[in-house]
């Protein structure tokens, strides 16, 4: 009796003093799964869900801009609604004048090839802060830059990861794509010319003439920048486009926008 | 650490499930909306632009 006492009362102390020593150890244990945990967490919420939420946030923002640019001119009721099937020359599109307020919103972009949805924000300024991290904008316009419709380069810079990448696929252009730019005025149609990688320091991809600084303009350019590779700031990605049509807002949706598929048909 | 709050938290069982997803989907808009995109900045900076501008 006295010797399963002694040792019931050895078994009661081992057990307390293991006690004592696992809360410490649960609790690291425990932290250390939640910080796992957590790390998963943001790898996915920077790889895909981060982009998804931005993405259809910046889609939205862009969506009530065209809604409200398409109730300031809203079509003569008694018109049939004839989706425009032939642009009018370049020549003929209006030119906005620069805004001067950093992020203004002055313009959208669709680009059919991002996706039958794709619309994104284009405002004045290429600030990380006050433009491109905007959970609402996403594209911003070179200070300086021509304006959509001159003569020029109309340079525009956007993530291709992260916060929305709206330029996510720009790589995936194919020669010939259609993009478009929408401001107040109408439809400018670019279309897509080809694509280079440069260092960071390569202003002069935003020169007039891309690559020739000093050489007049004659041609009406969109020029987008983007990181190159993903995920990095080693290099940049630009693309360039050429402006091949202009669509009055009048003259009623471009038809490739209006019904994309029958637009392919 | 979860047992604890296991006890701490009021209530039968399902009122504390209740309790629990509710703290969860807090943690999780608060890593989504501050923390993610806090780190994101400071982990991997990112530059589109040419130039310094």
């Amino acid at each position: 009796m006295t010797a399963l006492a002694s040792d019931t009362g050895r078994e009661v102390r081992r057990r307390n003093a293991q006690r004592s020593a696992l809360p410490v150890v649960g609790v690291i244990g425990e932290l250390l799964i939640t910080a796992g945990v957590v790390v998963m967490l943001f790898l996915g919420w920077y790889l895909w869900l981060g982009d998804v939420i931005a993405g259809s946030a910046q889609n939205d923002a862009a969506a009530d801009l065209q809604q409200e640019w398409a109730e300031q001119s809203p079509p003569d009721p008694g018109a049939a609604v004839v989706p425009a099937v032939e642009p009018l020359d370049p020549s003929l599109a209006p030119v906005l004048a620069e805004p001067t307020a950093i992020a203004e919103r002055f313009a959208t972009i669709i680009v059919p090839r991002f996706g039958e949805d794709y619309v994104r924000t284009i405002a004045q300024g290429v600030g990380l802060s006050s433009v491109l991290n905007d959970p609402e904008t996403g594209v911003g316009h070179y200070p300086g830059t021509a304006m959509p419709g001159a003569v020029g380069n109309f340079a525009v810079a956007a993530h291709r990861t992260t916060y929305g990448a709206p330029f996510k696929q720009l790589v995936d252009l194919k020669v010939g794509d259609s993009i478009y730019i929408e401001t107040v005025d109408g439809w400018y149609h670019y279309a897509y010319r080809g694509l280079e990688y440069v260092r960071p320091t390569a202003v002069d991809v935003l020169a007039p003439v891309p690559r020739q600084p000093g050489t007049e303009a004659t041609e009406r350019i969109l020029t987008m920048t983007t990181c190159n590779p993903l995920f990095s700031a080693a290099e940049r990605a630009i693309g360039y486009a050429v402006m091949t049509g202009w669509y009055p807002r009048e003259g009623g949706t471009p038809a490739e926008l209006a019904d994309p598929i029958a637009a392919v048909r | 650490m979860y047992a604890a709050l296991w006890r701490i938290l009021p209530g039968p069982a399902w009122l504390r499930v209740i309790l629990l997803l509710v703290l969860v989907g807090a943690a999780l808009t608060a890593l989504v909306a501050w923390v993610f995109p806090w780190a994101a900045e400071i982990l991997f900076p990112q530059d589109v632009t040419v130039g310094d501008s």
